[in-house]
């Protein structure tokens, strides 16, 4: 009744081919994009923004880079993360060692970084594929860490390869509280997000979907496989460059390059798995539920320890949350294995109907 | 030049506890196309079941070896029965994440049944050198190594016989082949892959044990499993033979490496550029990078099937 497209006409080529062709979802997303800038900043407190919307924030970002990679061009990666510290501390480097650069210039050349080292590490993507590729990334993911410790140019000959990153100031204004930086942060997000959605859908994008779908046919009709590779790579990169940017400016203020894990790539792999692999809403989608996720778990777990009175073993919590984890990344894939993105179409359709049956 | 065979043959020895662990994988991989990134979560379960068993029930070694086992295998049949049963004919990539849940669920179960502490393992082996290669050629060679080796190349044989003289061993591989033509000749499906995730988790528990032995049973354990990938890459997923000849050739360069590389590196950087880094920890990444520049030339792997694509 209320989602619905009948009676808008399109009757040129461009509300033909517009991001949302449906009144109801530009709405929808206008209200959302309207919400998170003026209603969440009045509303939440300082914990909400630190511990919860800008990791989640930051997440979405690197998934969405991910995704672009695995989702929609097919390409297996394990090395996000190292993909996320080259953009950190290039971004860092950059505002060390150019004086008076501005900071979303440098995060800009963070992320460029990132995407000439997802090149180099993208190469291989060319002879192989599948888990092969996918171990050949894991490289990167031990490499990249490695260099960045033990090279102390990087961290400027901080002793343990921490790096602390510079304040944020764009034209004299600085963005030191949570609020300020949850909303540079959501500018940057909701502005490649757009980016993203567009790239997806225009030529660069199909071929991206046609060498997934099938890399020998796409080449039969004349798609060429190293450029598109090698552009997703490079894309995808710098997507996660610029997450890695903003996890060490916005999010956590300090990082080491150790903390960009194997497990961290992981992580942003199971945003891609829940969220749904090849869908940029299910970026955000994934990102939301494995950054609620573990907060969640934690809050009942405490919960219910402090009414039964049962005191558990200590690191209960994390492994209880690795069990959780690991049994819904099975469930997922078993009853939905194409995310949350396909539970979301499929509400839309029943939308299309609703109040009628048929 | 005597530290050098030192070095070498350490790696060797090494390598070969390596192709242990990626043995669990070719099994699994060739008998059911997956690609299972549990395999270190097994190696762990199993290793800390054993550890566990043996000091809660003070069991001996040959009291808690089949227990576990027993554990092994019924783990074996309920992953057939609750995560691959339900996911026949998805893509493989969908079979490979579900093996990663897989991994972090078994790893947290692990740890709340058995604690988080580090065990120690004792197979009644010391890690001391032989004598009379020591005497002979002045060669350190680790007796635990040694034994470790031998274990592990009685296993590829067994496992050898296993797959070409026997039923059973005949049905998996018409399974690797092609699944529904298995089946359409009457070879259970189901049944067999139990069976292969049962010989996995047998596989899993001696690389658990030997590692453990070593090493002493705690979550690094799982990381022995990472090293096991690039170990596959160079020998070929679908190889027996291809993870034993891999994990030699990983093992024994990448000690080479560590023992060699950063000093040469730090000196050439040093004299030339005049830029002065410690490189050590090059052992960590070393195996990968390896095998990423050897699929470059050859994507395969050693010994691995060549693939032709048809559209």
């Amino acid at each position: 009744m209320l989602y619905r497209e009948s009676g808008q006409f399109k009757t040129s080529y461009a509300a033909d081919q517009q991001l949302f062709p449906i009144l109801q979802d530009r709405v929808a997303v206008l209200a959302l994009l309207a919400f998170a800038l003026v209603g969440v900043p009045l509303v939440a407190t300082d914990y909400w923004f630190t511990a919860i919307l800008m990791p989640f924030l930051v997440f979405s970002l690197a998934t969405l880079g991910l995704n672009i990679l695995t989702g929609y061009a097919g390409q297996l990666s394990l090395g996000t993360a190292a993909f996320m510290a080259v953009g950190a501390v290039a971004a860092y480097n950059f505002q060390l060692r150019v004086p008076g650069i501005p900071i979303l210039v440098s995060f800009v050349l963070g992320g460029l970084s990132a995407a000439a080292v997802g090149v180099l590490f993208g190469l291989p993507s060319l002879r192989i594929k599948g888990f092969y590729l996918a171990v050949a990334t894991l490289a990167a993911q031990f490499f990249i860490p490695w260099l960045l410790v033990k090279v102390s140019w990087f961290s400027n000959y901080s002793s343990s390869g921490v790096i602390t990153a510079q304040p944020m100031v764009i034209a004299g204004f600085a963005f030191d509280t949570p609020v300020r930086k949850y909303l540079l942060v959501l500018v940057i997000v909701a502005v490649m997000a757009l980016a993203a959605k567009n790239m997806v859908r225009s030529r660069v994008g199909r071929a991206w979907m046609a060498v997934r779908d099938m890399d020998v046919a796409a080449s039969v009709i004349g798609i060429r496989i190293m450029q598109t590779k090698l552009i997703a790579f490079a894309v995808s990169s710098f997507y996660c460059g610029v997450a890695g940017a903003l996890y060490a400016f916005a999010y956590l203020g300090s990082v080491e390059p150790d903390g960009f894990n194997l497990d961290l790539s992981f992580r942003i792999l199971f945003m891609v798995i829940i969220g749904g692999v090849g869908s940029i809403l299910g970026s955000f989608l994934g990102a939301a539920f494995i950054t609620l996720l573990p907060i969640l778990l934690e809050v009942i777990l405490t919960d219910v320890t402090a009414m039964t009175g049962i005191s558990l073993p200590p690191g209960f919590i994390s492994m209880a949350q690795l069990v959780v984890f690991g049994a819904l990344i099975i469930f997922f894939l078993i009853v939905e294995p194409h995310g949350l993105a396909r539970l979301w179409q499929i509400g839309k359709e029943k939308l299309r109907l609703w109040p009628f049956p048929h | 030049m005597n530290f050098f065979f030192e070095v070498l043959i350490g790696g060797l020895l090494a390598g070969v506890m390596y192709s242990l662990v990626a043995l669990g994988f070719v099994l699994i991989y060739k008998a059911s196309g997956v690609f299972n990134f549990a395999q270190g979560a097994m190696v762990f379960l199993a290793a800390l079941t054993f550890v566990g068993l043996q000091e809660k029930f003070g069991l001996p070694l040959w009291g808690a070896f089949p227990l576990t086992l027993g554990v092994m295998v019924l783990l074996g049949i309920g992953i057939e029965r609750v995560v691959l049963r339900p996911l026949v004919n998805q893509p493989q990539i969908t079979l490979f994440m579900a093996t990663i849940g897989l991994a972090f669920f078994l790893e947290g179960v692990a740890q709340i049944v058995w604690g988080t502490d580090v065990r120690r393992l004792d197979l009644g082996l010391q890690d001391e050198p032989i004598e009379s290669i020591m005497t002979n050629f002045n060669l350190l060679v680790s007796k635990f190594d040694l034994a470790a080796a031998f274990v592990a190349g009685v296993l590829v044989a067994v496992l050898a016989v296993f797959f070409n003289k026997t039923r059973i061993g005949r049905a998996l591989r018409a399974v690797a082949d092609d699944h529904q033509a298995a089946l359409a000749v009457g070879i259970p499906l189901k049944q067999i892959w139990a069976i292969v995730w049962s010989v996995a988790g047998f596989v899993a528990l001696v690389a658990g044990l030997l590692w453990g032995a070593r090493n002493g049973v705690q979550f690094a354990l799982t990381f022995v499993a990472l090293k096991a990938l690039p170990v596959l890459i160079l020998g070929g997923f679908e190889s027996v033979l291809g993870a034993i000849v891999g994990g030699l050739i990983v093992g024994a360069s990448e000690k080479l490496a560590e023992v060699y590389l950063p000093a040469l590196m730090s000196e050439f950087l040093l004299k030339h550029y005049d830029i002065s880094i410690n490189l050590a920890g090059i052992e960590g990444w070393f195996a990968y990078m390896l095998a990423l520049v050897f699929l470059l030339v050859r994507p395969e792997g050693l010994f691995g099937e060549r693939h032709i694509d048809r559209v």
